[in-house]
């Protein structure tokens, strides 16, 4: 899968608007929002396979609520920390929470493009194993599946 | 200053305690000993006024019973049997037969007329009529004499008892032997300096003392002093020592009779004891100022130690906290510092994505653009090293428990040294103890203590030297110490060693993290860092572990 989207969440406004441009500019459909509530409306409308997240945003949300969050209203995207300091017991705890991995700023594109991938793997193989079950449950059982698809709309 | 204030606090206490405890012994002994003095002086005040009193009676009795025969003699013979020359003397043979003690026997009619005499003095036909004792006993009928000269110029006294005898009377009179009256009352002598006499009521001595004087002599007592019965006084002598007196008035009233003593001739018994009592309490007195001195020498060099100790540790509080703040305040600098490297990476980034767009492919400048990029991005690089190494990247990590083997990580750390030594002729040692045990521990923090301790080691030598790396089990506790032969490291730079960005290399070479991040790591497992060093001889870091033994799996 070489198409995925990307949400960056960080109150840097440089560093968003920065990262978004270098992945649009390497097809990385990118969007980037300056705090966790914002992420959060934008993530009500639209999916995320891959968030990048600050854990220390000053003011409103941090970076664990939004997690936390993010968990509820998108289980199957996967989350990547962004921490400025060492504070590695928060990433741990957000790592405790379903993110991703956490990665210590500043951090090279290359790295992030790394761990990005990793991330989008992981949910791309989580997604295979819905659609599988999914197809299996069709051939099973084809009526049942159908109902639930007319209920989740 | 400090020494002063141990000296001076060493004196007090000793000032203090000599002065409680020694206080009270003194007033106990010379209370004790003024109690005793007294005591014993009233004692030997009552001997002396009872032996004057009882010695009084017996002078009395002496007196009573010579006037008694003299007055039975008188009235059992008529004076014309009395002057009968055989009479009188079978009479003065009877009366010194049954009471003695009289050297003559004489009668003396109403007109004076000496009628008979027995004695050796030849007395007879002398007249008594103008004497005044003579008419003293007419009127009274008995009479004692004072002691006196007379006729025949030696000292004595007379006893007389008048008659009766129809319308006559006639006297009889009696010499008492001055001798034997003295020894009688000198009998109350006792001791070197005890003296005992009579004397007048005008002072003049009646028998003969001991000291002070003779027979007839004047003495120097005022009779005056001595009133009622018994009275003692005391009194300096002629030698001015002071004596006691005692006087006893005999019936008569006429003669006191005195008995003196030097009281310090009867108080060798207490001379003595005050003596031993003055013994003891110099010894005591001696025995409390020398333990005294020792105890509190004792105490105030404990005390000492104890403020040294004290002060060890305060500074060793000091430094912890020290470094505990500045840990804080790392985590809150490298965030702020760590935002911005984040924008600036992103922002060179961002140019160096857009260099290779059309516009600027055919810059000339595109090589400088581009390594001005790379330049910032290599300082970026530096900058966040600096910034991760100051939150002790590793220090940060919970330490994560494995089975470790101590002297496993030192051979695999002095492994990769080992090429850096062998370039700076630096040779590297290992004696390392065999019965080390597996520990909990966390490797890679472990790796990263002594990779720090080690290199450091080499960059202290710099060239040609020695690195010994020791591993010894004690108890419960392993001590691995890096020792090198460089220059050591200065007095007033010891206690900088530890402290974060403090280094004495070449600015760019070394972050000053090293030791501070390995003293954290140590400190976290429960460990301590001592550092010795002495200036040209080199430098020893022992790294103390506890043994925590893993958990069986």
């Amino acid at each position: 899968m070489d198409y995925f989207r990307v949400l960056i969440v960080d109150d840097e406004k440089p560093f968003v608007d920065t990262l978004v441009n270098r992945f649009n500019k390497r097809n990385i459909d990118t969007a980037g929002v300056l705090s966790g509530e914002e992420a959060l409306e934008l993530m009500k409308e639209k999916l995320f396979d891959v968030v990048i997240l600050d854990i220390k945003m000053p003011g409103g949300m941090d970076g664990i609520e939004t997690l936390r969050e993010i968990k509820r209203v998108q289980p199957l995207s996967e989350v990547i920390l962004l921490t400025g300091h060492g504070s590695v017991e928060t990433s741990i705890e957000g790592m405790k929470l379903g993110a991703f991995d956490y990665i210590l700023k500043p951090v090279k594109l290359e790295d992030l493009l790394v761990k990005m991938a990793e991330a989008f793997e992981k949910k791309d193989a989580h997604d295979q194993k819905i659609r599988s079950a999914k197809i299996k449950e069709l051939i099973r059982f084809p009526g049942r599946v159908l109902d639930q698809e007319k209920e989740e709309k | 200053m400090k020494t002063s204030l141990y000296a001076n606090l060493q004196n007090k206490i000793i000032i203090i305690t000599l002065v409680v405890a020694l206080a009270p012994l003194i007033i106990l002994g010379t209370t004790m000993y003024y109690q005793f003095s007294q005591t014993c002086r009233d004692k030997i005040e009552e001997q002396i006024r009872y032996r004057s009193m009882a010695q009084a009676e017996a002078v009395d009795l002496f007196l009573k019973e010579r006037t008694a025969i003299l007055g039975a003699m008188a009235a059992s013979h008529s004076l014309n049997e009395m002057i009968d020359e055989k009479n009188i003397s079978r009479v003065f043979e009877v009366m010194n037969l049954w009471a003695g003690a009289f050297v003559d026997l004489g009668v003396i009619d109403s007109a004076g007329h000496h009628l008979a005499y027995v004695g050796p003095y030849d007395l007879k036909g002398l007249n008594y009529y103008q004497q005044p004792w003579f008419a003293e006993v007419m009127s009274k009928g008995t009479y004692i004499s004072d002691v006196y000269m007379g006729y025949r110029q030696l000292p004595h006294f007379i006893i007389a008892v008048r008659r009766q005898q129809g319308q006559s009377s006639w006297v009889l009179r009696a010499t008492v032997d001055p001798d034997i009256f003295g020894g009688i009352v000198r009998s109350a002598q006792i001791g070197k300096t005890g003296d005992a006499y009579l004397i007048r009521r005008d002072g003049v001595f009646q028998t003969s003392p001991r000291f002070d004087g003779r027979i007839l002599g004047q003495s120097n007592l005022d009779t005056r002093l001595f009133g009622g019965r018994t009275t003692v006084i005391e009194q300096e002598n002629a030698a001015g020592r002071k004596i006691l007196y005692s006087g006893s008035w005999l019936r008569n009233d006429k003669w006191l009779l005195v008995i003196s003593q030097d009281p310090a001739d009867q108080m060798s018994g207490l001379f003595a004891a005050r003596n031993v009592e003055i013994v003891i309490i110099v010894f005591g007195i001696l025995a409390i100022i020398l333990a005294t001195i020792f105890t509190t020498y004792l105490t105030v060099r404990r005390l000492r130690q104890a403020d040294l100790r004290m002060n060890e540790l305060n500074a060793e509080l000091i430094q912890t906290d020290k470094l505990a703040a500045i840990g804080k305040m790392a985590a809150g600098v490298a965030h702020e510092i760590n935002n911005p490297l984040a924008v600036i990476l992103q922002k060179t980034g961002w140019m160096e994505d857009l260099l290779f767009e059309e516009d600027f492919r055919d810059s000339k400048n595109l090589k400088e653009y581009k390594e001005s990029i790379e330049i910032i991005e290599e300082y970026v690089e530096r900058a966040r090293k600096v910034v991760h190494s100051m939150l002790g990247y590793a220090r940060k990590m919970e330490p994560h428990l494995e089975d470790v083997d101590i002297n496993g990580i030192v051979n695999q750390t002095i492994d990769m040294l080992e090429n850096y030594a062998r370039i700076n002729n630096i040779d590297i040692q290992t004696d390392l103890d065999k019965d080390i045990p597996i520990i909990a521990g966390d490797e890679a923090q472990l790796q990263q203590v002594f990779m720090n301790l080690i290199s450091n080691a080499i960059d202290a030598i710099g060239k040609n030297g020695l690195v010994q790396v020791k591993s010894r089990r004690k108890d419960t506790q392993i001590t691995i110490s890096i020792i090198d032969d460089g220059p050591g490291i200065p007095r007033d730079q010891q206690k900088k060693v530890f402290d974060p960005f403090f280094t004495t290399k070449r600015a760019g070479s070394g972050t000053g993290l090293g030791l501070w991040v390995t003293y954290d790591i140590v400190k976290g497992m429960g460990g301590t860092i001592i550092l010795k060093s002495e200036m040209e001889k080199g430098t020893t870091f022992m790294v103390n572990l506890p043994i925590i033994i893993p958990e069986k799996k």
